[in-house]
Parts: structure tokens; sequence; C-alpha cells
């Protein structure tokens, strides 16, 4: 079961600022993702190796060949605030 | 290294960023230095709907390194999602790896300040991708904001994690210098440690000495040179056996080095809960590399400084310091071979090498070793022209200067600056003749037995030719003189 305090925890990490009515909400969502989880574990899967990808494909990879880069103008077309062409941060407090 | 009755115990982090022309991801340009932002798009600024595909270039150098360190290369392995949140991060997790990855189980050799060579083992090594750059608005407790630059996220990183089995900072230092010449020879990093090609993050723990079990342990961050590492270690060893001695405990922390100021002092830790919630890429599918592949990476191993250095001495017969000298990087080893191909003399080479071109050039900088004016051609031109007699070993030194400043070949300079060196016996002996002739009480100390009036005669001989003169025609010259007058 996920807790109140799990919730909070996650949020935080993820920079989400959630009032206490969407806690609750989230509380409540991911409890029901969890308890499909569970109904998954039902499944016997002795013998089947840890799955991470469904798809039976591997080594797709590029050559190290540089590709035309976007313009600085659009990248930062979306940017909350810039100086130039850098994108502008609130000031980091930590060290 | 025992601090008294505490062990030492030191693991490194070491994060290479690869010499690929494009970034781990997508096709931007890797070049350093360019305007900000010019070198990124939705691939590494992690636009939604954009996937990731791999540089297969910086799997081979991954792999390459791995087999120079001997490391087991798994066959499968995979990336995942690491999750914190930073600015310079655009996707607010950066593609690593964590369980599977590329190489694990290797093991460095290093030289100890005793002179042994001792093994580190080395735990795993991995391929990541970069983050960005951040530049502070003003100073760092005045900024208001911080500028973000994003031509670095994505740049292909190795990191390579030490066993803990470093004993001193000392031996730290030697790692990272081991470390970073063979990456330098493997030609899959740049080694430039000021540029952020090289960076090292330290594990540092102090135990009772001869105890099993490892002490807590501090990380240090932000040392960014060879000697900051040292220093930087030094300090924290310090510090941790102060805080034993006191009865204290060690609190697991991370702390930054401050270089100006010569401490370490603490992050705040409270936002770094290392909760990064590691979980497999799902837009990347895994590596199952081809067994094939990894032979021929391996068939083509270049060779590596240790090697190189036993071989300078038993081809060439070099002392060991002229070998670990001549083989700090490659680029210095080949300028030395190129050298010696030329002018067979591979000692005196080597004594030119290590005193007139170090003196000029830092060993370590592949660049500038490759960009030397002297060549090694040149300065086996320079070396032919003392050999045959044409100039002294002194006005050598001299020539070799000026070949520096402009460029010239040796012959060219020489022929210019009309510093052949006067071996005609007839002019030679009038010098000595007048030189002996202006010196009477000379001649008279000789006669009493004083012999090393002679070298008296020989030194105002040189001078008088302005360093031209043969030095050895010279002595014999004066000593024939002398003798004679002696004899009457």
């Amino acid at each position: 079961m996920i807790s109140r305090d799990d919730v909070a925890h996650v949020a935080r990490l993820a920079r989400l600022a959630l009032t206490d009515a969407e806690l609750e909400r989230m509380r409540e969502q991911l409890n029901a993702i969890l308890a499909h989880i569970d109904a998954l574990r039902a499944v016997d899967t002795t013998g089947v190796e840890p799955t991470s990808h469904a798809v039976p494909q591997f080594n797709v990879m590029r050559d190290d060949e540089p590709r035309p880069c976007f313009p600085p103008e659009d990248m930062l077309a979306n940017a909350p605030d810039r100086a130039g062409d850098f994108f502008r941060v609130p000031r980091i407090i930590e060290e | 290294m025992t601090a008294g009755k505490w062990d030492v115990v030191i693991g490194l982090e070491v994060h290479a960023q690869l010499t690929t022309r494009t970034k781990m991801f997508c096709g931007c340009p890797t070049t350093f230095g360019a305007p900000p932002n010019t070198q990124t798009c939705p691939v590494c600024q992690g636009m939604p709907g954009t996937l990731p595909v791999v540089n297969r270039r910086a799997i081979e150098y991954g792999v390459r390194t791995a087999l120079a360190f001997d490391c087991r290369v798994n066959h499968a392995c995979r990336f995942a999602r690491k999750h914190y949140y930073y600015p310079d991060m655009p996707k607010n997790f950066q593609i690593s790896q964590y369980e599977e990855p590329l190489a694990e189980e290797g093991w460095l050799e290093i030289d100890r300040p005793d002179g042994h060579a001792r093994r580190i083992g080395i735990q795993r090594l991995h391929l990541e991708e970069d983050v960005g750059k951040l530049v502070h608005e003003g100073t760092l407790e005045t900024a208001q904001a911080s500028l973000v630059d994003f031509n670095r996220a994505g740049v292909p990183l190795m990191e390579t994690v030490s066993k803990p089995e470093i004993r001193s900072p000392e031996e730290a230092a030697a790692y990272l210098r081991a470390f970073r010449a063979v990456l330098v020879y493997l030609g899959v990093c740049d080694g430039n440690m000021e540029e952020g090609s090289l960076r090292c993050d330290a594990n540092v723990s102090l135990k009772p000495a001869g105890a099993a079990r490892l002490g807590t342990k501090v990380e240090i961050k932000n040392m960014n040179s060879f000697r900051n590492v040292q220093r930087a270690l030094e300090f924290e060893v310090k510090r941790q056996t102060e805080a034993l001695d006191r009865g204290e405990r060690i609190v697991q922390e991370t702390r930054l080095w401050d270089a100006d100021r010569g401490y370490t002092r603490s992050m705040r830790s409270k936002e770094f809960a290392h909760d990064y919630r590691y979980f497999p890429e799902p837009d990347l599918v895994p590596l199952k590399l081809d067994a094939a592949w990894i032979d021929e990476i391996r068939r083509v191993l270049p060779e590596l400084p240790r090697a190189r250095r036993q071989r300078f001495v038993a081809a060439y017969g070099l002392p060991a310091y002229d070998a670990a000298l001549l083989t700090q990087s490659r680029a210095l080893a080949e300028y030395y071979e190129a050298a010696v191909r030329d002018f067979p003399q591979p000692k005196l080479v080597s004594n030119w090498v290590m005193s007139e071109l170090l003196r000029e050039l830092p060993g370590d900088d592949e660049r500038a070793i490759e960009q030397a004016t002297v060549t090694p051609s040149r300065l086996a031109g320079l070396l032919r022209l003392i050999d045959d007699g044409t100039i002294s070993g002194k006005i050598a030194k001299t020539v070799f200067e000026t070949m520096v400043r402009t460029g010239e070949e040796a012959a060219a300079i020489v022929r210019r600056e009309g510093l052949t060196q006067v071996a005609d016996a007839g002019a030679l002996a009038a010098m000595v003749a007048s030189a002996i002739a202006g010196n009477p009480k000379a001649v008279e100390d000789y006669r009493k037995g004083k012999t090393a009036a002679a070298k008296a005669f020989v030194g105002q001989v040189m001078k008088a030719s302005g360093g031209k003169a043969n030095p050895a025609m010279v002595s014999k010259l004066v000593e024939a003189e002398l003798e004679k007058l002696t004899k009457t």
C-alpha cells in the first residue's frame, strides 16, 4: 500500500506541488495501479527471464555521423525565460 | 597509508568524455566551446515524442577501454533511467546504466611512491550521457538566476568505478595519472581535466588499522586537477583522522572541495537523498554485444603505456626513469620514436627530448606535442649536426631555442647565424697560442703542477670563439702547447 507520505515524497522528488486533495487522489490512483500489478503477479513466471522490453529487438545503433542541429531560436522558442541564447532559470539555492 | 592508528581506504569514480564526433543518443556534434545552445536538438533536449538511438562508436570506445583494463565485457547490457531534478538536465532523468553495465571486474596497475607497482581493482565501467552547463549570473552568492547551455547535454560519458583499494592520496593521484594515460593511448578521451573531459569523484573512509570492515565513507566532489585530487584527499584524511581521534563519528555525506580555500565542506544533503528510482530505459532496446566484434576491438588495441615503457627499456636500452617520462603520453612516445628512427642514438635523443623539448612543452599535452614546431625529424637534424661535428652541444641548445621560435631547420639557422664549429686546426692553434701568450701567470701555474690551469685556457679559447670552437680539439691543442712550454 502506498501511503500519503510516499506520494508526498515522490511528488517532492519530481518538484510537483500537490494540494491535500490531490495527494489523496494520487494515493488512491497509485494504489489502484499497484493492485493491477498484483493481478499480473498471479501469473506463473517460473523459468521466465525478467523482461525489460516487450519487443524482441537488440543492438539498435547508429553510426557516429554528425547531423544538423536545430537553430537556438527554435530550441529556445518555448523557454519561459532566456538571456541571449541561454535558457534562464531561477537561481539554484543548493551549492 | 596509515594515518596513525587508522587505515585509509579510497575509491575513485572517474567520468571521461568520449571523443566521439556526435552525442551518445543523437547526431548533434560534440565540439567543445561552440556558442551556447547551437549543438542541440529535440532528442538531447528531451522533447516529448523523441527517441534516442545509441552511438555505436561510444559502445566501441567503452569496450576498448574495458578490454584495456582487463574487464569482463557483459555481452548483454542495457541502459537505465536515473531520475533527479536539476536544471542542467533537460529530461529530469539521465540515461545511464545500472544493472548490467557494459563491463565489470578489471584492474589498473599503478606505480607507488616506493617504486613498486600495485594493481587497483576496477569494479565497473558503464556509459551514460553528460548534462548541460550552468553559468551563474554574477557571483554564486548574489546570483538571481542561472544560465543553461545544453551543448554538452548528451555527450557520451564513460564512468569507471575503482574498488576501494587505494590506500593513500598519493596512490589516488597515481591511479588517476595511469588511468588518464591509458584512455589517451586508446584515443577514447582527450584527457583534458581543465576542459572537463576527465572528472573525478572520490569516496574516502578510515578504518582501524588492520580491521576488515570499512568505515563510514564520505564522497568528495569538485576536484578538477591531479594536484587538487591529492590535496583534497590529504585534507579529508586529516579531517577524518582528527575527528575519529577525538572519538567523533564520521557522517556519511557529500563534501565539495574548495581549491581556493584548501578545504572540503559539506553539501546540504537534504536534496541529495539518493533516491534515483532507476528503471530500464524503455526507449532503448538492450544490447547483445557480438563476440566477433569484441574480438575485433581487442585485436586492434594499441600498445598501452606500461607495455610501451617496458619496450623502451628493452629495445632502446633507456633507464626506467627516461622510459616512464617519455611514455607519459602517446604523442610524446611517438615523437621520441620518430626522432630515434631518424637519428638512432636512443639515449642522446632521450636527453634532448627530456631536457629541451619538455622545457618548452608539457609532456602530457597531446596537442602541444603533436603541434611542436621542432618536429621529430627537425630534432634529428639538429642532433646530426652535433654528431658530425658541425656544431657543439652547447651551440646546439641555442639553435634549439631558435628552432622553437622560428620553426626553421637547424641547418638553416646554423648557416644564417654562422654558428658552424671551428674545427680548422690552423685557426684553432692560433687562438690557443694567443690565449697562452696572453696569460704567462697561468703558464707558470701549470709548470708548477697546477694542471687545472689548462682548463682555463680551453675556456678562454671557447669564449673567444663565441662557443664555436671544437672543444675536444681545443683541449688537445692546449695540452700539446703547454707540454711544449714546460719542456723548454
